[in-house]
């Protein structure tokens, strides 16, 4: 039986390895990260002085809405999805996920739905209404272009693409653990993974749910969020949140992941507490669905439901405070070495540190009264979502990359990545602390000069250029070391876990043969669980399927009904998805 | 283990180097600075200062913590980088004691913050008290009327109140959610449609405090901005008799006399009440019938003078992005009598 094609366009497009998908995943979450930086730095171009004028207010709305939506749909999320596809069956001793084709499906339509989102810019109508688009804003009243249309259908999209990726990952990682894999033997990052899609199937509905109302308000008149009509703006902005919390978690917990695998290994200890680490990371999961309202103080919303949300919101601290103790002391006794991946693991929680202290005046009601939709806020969740995810994400590329490649990252630029990045979040992010502090608004175009704010503005624009150079070098250094880099071999790291038994980049079928895991640090202990004897047989890998790709170009097509107006392409659309599902339910996937 | 293709730099040197220099770095940009007149942490009436005091409460914590925790990764990250030579670490796993020792000890910080919180919450949420200057506040795009039902003023963009008296806000929403914010007098508070939020403080010092709307509501967002003046009680006092004297009448031949004659039969009183004018009832825009008197226009952008006010009659929305008052298509000299009329209405 032939294996699928290897090379060429197609053998990109009806891929169903996990290990090509994770790539597509990296390199469309990559190029999304860059347009979510550059829309950045246009913002705080914008922010430099008082009255800035280097783009118009309705461009400056678009920009940070769309700074929002992309870096938190487009960028983050799918870049985790690109660690879960690469690493997560290689950690479970699996040959791919369960279902093969629905992942494929689960990319196409995350890239379709980006794409769509994106094309609003074309048009010259991206959506305007903030990443959270409260209504009665975003509604048919105040918002009648179609800019809002293409943020809630192409979050619409990508809701399928997170569900279905979601459903995949919990099933695989449940059902496909090499034999003797233990739940309580499993890595940490395949354990966040786990603890993530929880969050993500539970998440997702809601807002889905909340999106329907707002098409419907939009599209048929209906009345879910008008008050004149007994709807209530506010309902919007629990579903928002009900959704909008478990998501920062849905960020977070996937680089805490990554950083408990990196610490470990660069340290030569075994992670400190992974019982602890783990248990709190699913608490940190459950509990993250009780503290949504926290994003509402102001809202009024009485003293009984903000004590509440008070409470909640200070006891997630607990579990969370727990992970970082146990993160340095695995680095305590250690024989530590700083490999880029391990000063951005070290960074992270250096940052870490940081975004959760400053939640912690986000707790507390009153104080918030003075903090939300400040720049505090956003140097809060800059140090959770840039020192924290982004930064564990990187900490991921440099540790991971070599296994998906077979070089290794050069450690030169790495540095340089490091520091500038390093250095230029603080930059832009602390002095934000300050502008919240002293008064200036979150979402706003321009600023009085008498606030007094010029010079710190001006600092933390400097910064986010110093950001965007260390980004350079990690373009450049991702390409480069394409060719260039040093061949890693399956182990450059001396790692403690299942994919670096196996040859980098991993051959289609990963395992030659499938290990038997008798300890929770399979590569620590003296057996060698996948030492490679001879395979019997070549392993069968199942070919390529164009159905996925087809089905989720359905999508994309429904969508642009509610854009054109043409209904005819809601019949088109959904044509396309169920010839796309038919098809590939009938197709003889084993021949 | 093969790690011949790692390369150590001395990377906890270059951190303690940072560490040293940021604080010095963050005091001299707070030195470069001038005043800041829209501080949370420069509060002027028992209510900011409630907050206030909270919020340094739980940054005194914060603080002690981080040093704690960071000075704790700082000394594992010095002390234990690999030396060449070096032993296998020692396989640690955990250890339950000190795992449950760090579970509690935050927790009964929190316990220390939450308790002075939930408090904070019970005393802020805007009852008014007896005696207190009811003032009703609609947030519209993009500015800020102020309503006084119990001495028949009403006014825009900049609220007026005595010091030392306690205010009470009944804040509501003409179109979509905004938030009420003068941090240096109160914390927060959304106005939202079909709803009446309130907010209760007592200015504790004379002066004008700047504020804006705080929640994204459209393209000017960040163009409604606002005023408090806190006054002492004879200058409230004097500002309430100017407000709600009859509207003051300019001599007839004057400029202005004209300018009331143009306002009168212009597209102005399809949105504006004046008092001065009859047929000036409108309510969609801000009233202006004392509008001679305020500092500011446009929702507190730009100052009340001869050539603001004129440009802004004249071409509202290039102004300001998204204004709802259209352009007007006025004949200059028109234009200067309505403007030497509502310079007049003081």
């Amino acid at each position: 039986m032939s294996n699928p094609p290897s090379t060429g366009l197609r053998s990109w497009l009806t891929t169903t390895d996990h290990k090509r998908i994770g790539t597509l995943y990296f390199w469309t979450a990559f190029a999304f990260f860059l347009i979510g930086g550059l829309e950045a730095l246009i913002i705080r171009a914008q922010l430099a002085q008082p009255d800035g004028s280097l783009v118009s207010a309705d461009t400056y709305n678009q920009l940070f809405t769309m700074h929002g939506t992309t870096m938190v749909f487009l960028a983050l999320m799918p870049m985790t999805a690109a660690f879960f596809n690469w690493i997560v069956p290689l950690q479970i001793g699996a040959r791919d996920v369960v279902f093969p084709r629905l992942n494929a499906f689960s990319y196409w339509v995350f890239l379709l739905g980006g794409l769509f989102m994106n094309a609003s810019f074309l048009i010259g109508a991206a959506p305007d209404g903030g990443w959270f688009g409260y209504v009665n804003l975003t509604g048919p009243q105040y918002s009648p272009g179609l800019n809002i249309d293409f943020w809630v259908l192409g979050l619409q999209i990508l809701g399928v693409a997170s569900l279905a990726a979601g459903f995949n990952f919990i099933v695989t990682i449940l059902n496909l653990r090499a034999p003797g894999l233990t739940m309580m033997r499993l890595p940490v990052f395949s354990w966040m993974t786990l603890v993530t899609q929880f969050l993500v199937i539970t998440a997702f509905p809601v807002i889905t749910v909340a999106l329907v109302f707002l098409l419907f308000d939009r599209t048929f008149g209906t009345n879910f969020y008008v008050p004149a009509a007994g709807g209530d703006p506010v309902l919007w902005q629990h579903l928002f949140w009900i959704f909008g919390h478990p998501e920062v978690y849905i960020l977070i917990l996937p680089a805490m992941g990554i950083v408990s695998e990196v610490l470990p290994t660069f340290s030569r200890k075994p992670l400190f507490g992974y019982t602890v680490v783990v248990y709190s990371g699913v608490l940190i999961g459950f509990m993250g669905w009780g503290v949504w309202s926290h994003h509402m103080f102001s809202v009024g919303l009485g003293p009984i439901a903000d004590s509440f949300f008070a409470a909640a919101t200070m006891l997630i601290a607990i579990p969370t405070g727990v992970k970082i103790f146990n993160w340095i002391a695995t680095l305590w006794g250690g024989q530590i070495r700083f490999t880029t991946a391990m000063k951005f693991a070290v960074g992270f929680i250096a940052m870490f540190i940081i975004g959760g202290l400053s939640g912690v005046s986000h707790a507390s009601p009153p104080s918030d009264l003075q903090q939300t939709d400040t720049y505090y806020v956003v140097a809060h969740f800059h140090y959770v979502l840039f020192g924290g995810t982004v930064l564990g994400l990187f900490a991921g590329m440099y540790y991971w990359i070599p296994k998906m490649t077979g070089r290794l990252l050069s450690e030169r630029l790495g540095s340089w990545h490091f520091w500038l990045t390093f250095i230029g979040m603080n930059l832009t992010f602390f002095p934000m602390h300050f502008i919240g502090l002293l008064g200036m608004p979150r979402r706003i175009y321009t600023y009085a000069p008498e606030l007094g704010l010029g010079t710190m503005n001006l600092v933390s624009t400097i910064g986010a250029f110093v950001i965007g150079l260390g980004t350079l070098a990690l373009v450049i250094n991702v390409l480069w070391s394409r060719r260039h880099g040093e061949p890693a071999g399956p182990d450059p790291w001396g790692g403690a876990t299942l994919e670096w038994s196996i040859p980098s980049p991993p051959p289609p079928h990963n395992f030659d043969v499938i290990p038997t895991v008798t300890s929770r640090l399979p590569r620590w202990t003296t057996e060698h669980p996948a030492a490679p004897s001879a395979p019997g047989s070549a392993v069968h890998v199942p070919p390529g399927s164009w159905w996925p790709l087809v089905a989720a170009a359905g999508l994309p097509i429904m969508a642009s009904a509610v854009v054109t107006k043409l209904l005819a392409l809601v019949f088109l659309g959904a044509a396309v998805l169920v010839f796309g599902i038919y098809r590939w339910a009938y197709e003889p996937f084993e021949v | 283990m093969r790690d011949s293709a790692t390369v150590i730099f001395e990377a906890p040197d270059a951190v303690s180097r940072l560490r040293y220099w940021l604080p010095v770095l963050v005091l001299g940009i707070l030195a470069c600075a001038g005043d800041y007149q829209q501080s949370t942490l420069h509060p002027a009436s028992d209510f900011a200062g409630r907050l206030d005091h909270l919020f340094r409460g739980i940054f005194w914590w914060a603080l002690g913590v981080f040093v704690l925790v960071e000075g704790a990764l700082l000394v594992a990250i010095i002390r234990f980088r690999r030396r060449p030579g070096g032993d296998q670490p020692r396989q640690v796993h955990g250890h339950t004691a000190l795992e449950i020792g760090w579970t509690i000890a935050p927790a009964l910080i929190l316990v220390f913050i939450a308790v002075p919180t939930i408090r904070a919450i019970f005393a802020s949420t805007g009852a008014a008290t007896p005696g207190a200057l009811r003032v009703e506040v609609v947030g519209h795009q993009w500015w800020w009327e102020f309503r006084y039902p119990e001495l028949g003023i009403t006014t825009a963009n900049e609220l007026h109140v005595p010091v030392s008296r306690p205010v009470a806000l009944e804040m509501q929403t003409a179109d979509v959610i905004h938030s009420f914010w003068v941090p240096r007098l109160a914390g927060k508070r959304d106005v939202i449609a079909g709803r009446v939020n309130r907010l209760a403080f007592t200015a504790d010092s004379v002066g004008t405090f700047l504020g804006q709307c705080a929640e994204y509501c459209g393209e000017s967002h960040a163009n409604m901005r606002m005023r408090v003046m806190v006054d002492t009680d004879s200058g409230f006092a004097a500002w309430v008799d100017r407000q709600t004297a009859e509207p003051p009448s300019p001599d007839s031949g004057s400029l202005a006399f004209q300018g009331r004659d143009v306002f009168g039969r212009s597209a102005c009183i399809g949105c504006h009440m004046l008092d001065g004018v009859p047929v000036a009832r409108a309510q969609v825009g801000p009233n202006l019938s004392r509008v001679g008197g305020r500092a500011t226009i446009a929702g507190g952008l730009f100052p009340n003078d001869t050539e603001h006010l004129r440009r802004w009659i004249a071409n509202a929305p290039a102004m300001k992005p998204g204004a709802l008052m259209p352009q007007m298509d006025l004949a200059a000299e028109d234009l200067d009598a309505i403007v030497a009329y509502l310079q007049s209405m003081k």
